[in-house]
């Protein structure tokens, strides 16, 4: 044991003891810090592959589009030509993975056109709505306007 | 001392040995994981959202598709994106009435009735995606984050739940997740953005009232957009560098 001044030992053990836990301290940080944190900011790099790894719900209009051209004719000019297929016919990235695996159901008229179309004073002024009992009483809305292109001939 | 040279070389041998097989493992569990869009460039998109509160009609499909997409759960009602009503009476913006039953996942019931000198609106809310984010400055783990493309993003393997960012978020755009504890909000759809889709929930919206856009993209209709509507956007003075831009944005709105 070295000698050192009077009453300083409890001065080197702590300082021994303080330079024990910052080793340890360093030791644990390389070992338990991936490797890929800080790269790009104060984050895991590996978490943008993580956020962009989940799978889709919803298909897109491109693709429906690629596979029916019929309805973007039927569509054309009409007041409904910029709504997405999706937005009525619902999530479909599954059926356009694989078309005869899930094959979508025809959404309920009634239903989906006052989902937008019911009168509502917060609505825009220029945004078509309808009470539905003076519009139509029990008629369904397919029995005048064809949903993908609602205007009257 | 009780230790000859064999010994000695025997017990060197393996302590290198030990150490270095140790080495490669941490090394193994330590690596990151490979880009999962290999095709897209982190430096070259700046991601902003645009809404015109003029267009909306408050039929809730991006409440429906953002849940569907991303897997919010349904009940209790946690939301990465609602809609809100404004009843503002008489012109006072000080007192607004604001309601937003189930997010607008429901749509709204009617309420009021026209001609009572009052006006009303709806407002559509997300994360703001802000450059300046107060959420994740206070993180402490890091596992929230500004990515490099504008994007404020959470690494759900990194949360601990400790709910700061929940309390920093002056728009109320975070929840913890009751099924896994960690903090779940709008990820502006990473997954579809990086993809070159657009979100769910501009997907959906029937009347173009939510548009996302690329600010690093000068062919973006967003630039035409910002230039030719009077934008403002949420709580601007607290310098948050809010990236959600609206349109026809009343002083009521908080």
């Amino acid at each position: 044991m070295p000698k050192f001044p009077k009453d300083t030992a409890h001065l080197v053990r702590m300082a021994a003891l303080f330079l024990a836990g910052l080793a340890l301290f360093l030791i644990a940080r390389v070992l338990l810090v991936p490797k890929d944190f800080h790269e790009l900011g104060h984050f895991r790099t590996g978490a943008l592959a993580d956020n962009m790894a989940r799978p889709i719900a919803f298909a897109g209009r491109e693709a429906c589009e690629s596979c029916h051209p019929d309805i973007v004719d039927e569509r054309k000019g009409s007041r409904h030509a910029a709504i997405g297929c999706e937005a009525c016919h619902g999530a479909l990235a599954k059926h356009a993975d694989d078309p005869s695996r899930l094959k979508p159901v025809r959404p309920d008229a009634q239903k989906v056109c006052l989902t937008c179309h019911l009168e509502d004073v917060a609505k825009p002024k220029t945004f078509k709505q309808v009470n539905p009992q003076e519009h139509m009483g029990s008629a369904p809305c397919n029995a005048c306007h064809k949903p993908h292109h609602p205007e009257m001939a | 001392m009780g230790i000859d040279r064999r010994e000695f070389l025997a017990k060197t041998g393996k302590f290198i040995l030990l150490t270095s097989a140790a080495a490669v493992a941490w090394d193994f569990l330590r690596a990151g994981r490979p880009e999962a869009a290999p095709n897209y460039k982190l430096q070259s998109h700046w991601w902003a959202f645009a809404i015109d509160i003029e267009k909306c009609i408050g039929c809730g499909n991006c409440v429906r598709a953002c849940k569907t997409e991303n897997d919010v759960p349904l009940e209790p009602y946690y939301f990465r994106t609602w809609v809100e009503r404004y009843h503002v009476p008489n012109g006072n913006i000080e007192h607004p009435e604001v309601d937003s039953p189930n997010g607008g996942y429901d749509g709204f019931p009617v309420r009021y009735t026209p001609g009572d000198g009052s006006k009303n609106f709806f407002v559509p809310k997300l994360c703001n995606h802000c450059a300046h984010s107060p959420c994740t400055q206070v993180c402490p783990v890091g596992a929230t984050f500004d990515s490099p493309d504008g994007v404020v993003l959470v690494d759900k393997t990194y949360c601990l739940g400790c709910r700061y960012c929940v309390q920093a978020c002056p728009y109320g755009c975070r929840f913890i997740d009751p099924r896994t504890m960690t903090v779940d909000k709008c990820s502006l759809c990473y997954h579809r953005i990086t993809k070159g889709l657009t979100t769910a929930c501009c997907e959906t919206c029937p009347t173009g009232a939510r548009a996302l856009g690329d600010l690093k993209n000068p062919k973006d209709p967003i630039h035409e957009f910002l230039r030719t509507h009077k934008i403002q956007v949420l709580k601007p003075q607290l310098a948050t560098g809010a990236k959600a831009y609206y349109n026809g944005l009343d002083g009521s709105v908080r």
